[in-house]
């Protein structure tokens, strides 16, 4: 039993990460309509930008964190204005297509700036806490309590601010928010500076429960895009829940098969999702 | 040497370029006839590669194999497994709209690498399947190089043919209208699952057909051959370059993209030593922004596609005139 919940503990610290980068997943699907397949480079980008101030200038991470996240939101302002602006008259599916292009070329500035190996932000090993036979590593603690005030955060965001409200309504009703006047570019700028900040967030996370390298935020899309499609396209709280899911039932599925399917098991999940109920737990965009 | 080596390089070039130009072909049928965002090419092309390569080649104790048939048996195993992997994918995914096809494609394109890798018994992992035959390889002593080649256009020209007589069918009539709107086509009493799986299950079936040929072509296969970068996105951008909904727009594209990689690979050699690591992570970039730059400036391609002519427009056109002038 100890073992099991010690998996669901573990799956706990890599849904949190994955529920950051399906939020942002969910709102641009939401806003944007399309899945943005650039997401797990966005998540790397984040990651090596907090590498850029914690092992480059040797500051604290927790001073370093928020500059990465806003390094980041303005990189993907930056990408929405130069390339993704003059497609939003096309289908959206031309942006899914133009959002793969987006993701290789990240990858590849990320692999030409700090090269293909793998990087830590901090050498050594930290004890864990023990509780009940269970153990967490200080970090993991930080990774899970960072993503809850994200969240909570943001759910403030959504709610009491007047772009929050905007948001969720063109979100709920495009042509509806657009008749009741609610300026579409500035609560698109918004969606991309929001989404690309919880990627970093989920990026840095990653790399401080693991590695850095240039491919780790593509090898998580996929778990990510099933987090998005479990909770229901579109639906914040259920990308939230998505993430959770996927990631314990990744970290338990290593009690039956091999961890090398790890990947697997979230399209598997996905998949069953697709067929039993497209809509998603929380009844998301079909 | 000089000149034998440049016509050598010139032979590789052509062969890369056709079967390019197959896997073009087959995403032609999925994105351009039908609208399908297949994202996991690199999957259906390892399937075929990997299944020719096992039904060809002789017993080894490394991998699953020894059945030692024919080249064409392997290229028809090749496209049926493929065909059958798109079958059941498509039957899960199809029903739903076109964003979850590109979602699932690149779950399955993930798992099939995962599983190429990992299953010792079946493909000797990372270390890959060695001592692929070669067709025809001992009809000209030497020229081997060539005749693969011929081979390969072979291919190519029938995958051609064929898709191009498909295209003025009524079946593709059907695919197009779906594209364009699928209530419609479904008022008018088609069964839309029907033409999307038959369509996806035919481009994969085409891809699965370009995998065994680059099987055969290098006679040695890896995991590593088939990531993403150049079993997928070559092959996305050489559509959308040629342009889409276009098989010769599809070939002409395969054509020159592949031209681009691999001239920037002549490129990225004159870089100084220590950027060699980096070079491939340049063409990556350049390839990536080329899409881009594409789809902002010219989305329908070098060559845009052209809808199919009705059927009897001419013979229509033909008698309107000819009553015209008797009216006059």
């Amino acid at each position: 039993v100890t073992e099991i919940l010690q998996l669901v503990l573990y799956g706990i610290v890599l849904g949190s990460i994955i529920s950051l980068g399906a939020i942002g997943v969910s709102l641009i699907f939401g806003i944007l309509r399309f899945a943005h397949f650039a997401h797990g480079d966005f998540m790397t980008l984040g990651a090596y930008f907090a590498f850029v101030g914690v092992v480059g200038l040797n500051l604290p991470m927790i001073v370093v964190f928020p500059f990465a996240l806003g390094a980041m939101g303005l990189v993907a302002v930056v990408i929405d204005r130069s390339i993704y602006r003059f497609m939003r008259s096309s289908s959206p599916i031309i942006m899914l297509i133009s959002s793969v292009g987006t993701a290789l070329m990240l990858r590849s500035l990320i692999q030409i700036v700090w090269g293909p190996d793998n990087k830590i932000y901090e050498a050594g090993i930290k004890m864990p806490f023990t509780f009940m036979g269970l153990r967490i590593k200080p970090d993991q603690l930080t990774i899970v309590i960072g993503a809850f005030l994200l969240v909570v955060l943001l759910h403030l965001f959504l709610h009491r601010t007047k772009m929050g409200k905007a948001m969720r309504a063109m979100s709920d009703n495009m042509d509806l928010a657009r008749v009741s006047g609610i300026n579409t570019e500035r609560v698109i700028f918004w969606t991309w500076v929001i989404a690309a900040c919880l990627a970093a967030a989920a990026g840095i996370f990653l790399g401080i429960d693991t590695r850095l390298n240039p491919i780790m935020g593509w090898r998580l899309l996929l778990p990510v895009f099933a987090a998005t499609i479990l909770g229901g396209i579109g639906s914040f709280y259920g990308a939230i829940l998505g993430g959770l899911v996927i990631g314990i039932v990744q970290e338990l599925s290593t009690l039956f098969i091999s961890p090398a399917y790890k990947p697997a098991v979230a399209f598997a999940i996905m998949v069953l999702m697709l067929v039993i109920r497209p809509t998603g737990i929380m009844g998301g965009k079909e | 040497m000089e000149i034998g080596g440049l016509l050598g390089y010139f032979i590789f070039f052509m062969t890369m370029a056709g079967i390019y130009g197959v896997l073009s072909l087959g995403l032609n049928v999925q994105w351009g006839y039908t609208g399908q965002i297949n994202i996991g090419v690199a999957a259906f092309y390892a399937i075929g590669a990997y299944t020719s390569a096992i039904l060809t080649t002789p017993a080894s104790t490394d991998h699953l194999g020894g059945f030692g048939l024919p080249f064409v048996a392997g290229l028809a195993g090749a496209m049926v497994l493929a065909g059958l992997l798109a079958l059941i994918v498509g039957l899960i995914t199809l029903k739903l709209r076109g964003d979850y096809l590109a979602i699932a494609s690149i779950g399955i394109a993930e798992i099939v690498r995962l599983f190429l890798k990992n299953e010792g018994w079946l493909t000797n992992g990372v270390r890959g399947i060695p001592a692929i035959p070669k067709p025809l390889s001992s009809l000209i002593p030497g020229g081997e190089a060539v005749l693969f080649l011929l081979v390969v256009l072979f291919f190519v020209a029938l995958t051609y043919l064929a898709l191009q007589r498909l295209f003025h069918s009524p079946w593709v009539r059907v695919l197009r209208a779906v594209r364009a709107n699928e209530e419609a086509v479904q008022a008018a009493g088609k069964n839309v699952l029907r033409f999307r799986v038959e369509a996806f299950v035919l481009g994969s079936m085409i891809m699965g057909l370009g995998g065994a040929l680059y099987a055969h072509f290098t006679t040695f296969i890896s995991p590593s051959a088939f990531d993403p970068m150049f079993g997928t996105f070559l092959v996305w951008v050489m559509l959308i370059a040629g342009g889409s909904g276009n098989n010769r727009g599809a070939l002409l594209g395969a054509l020159i993209i592949w031209g681009v990689w691999s001239g920037t690979e002549i490129f990225t050699a004159k870089l100084p030593e220590d950027w060699v690591t980096r070079a491939s992570s340049i063409r990556i970039f350049l390839i990536g922004l080329l899409l881009e730059i594409i789809l902002i400036l010219r989305p329908q391609g070098i060559m845009p596609e052209r809808p199919p002519r009705p059927p009897g427009l001419r013979e229509v056109l033909q008698r309107d005139q000819a009553q015209g002038d008797v009216s006059s």
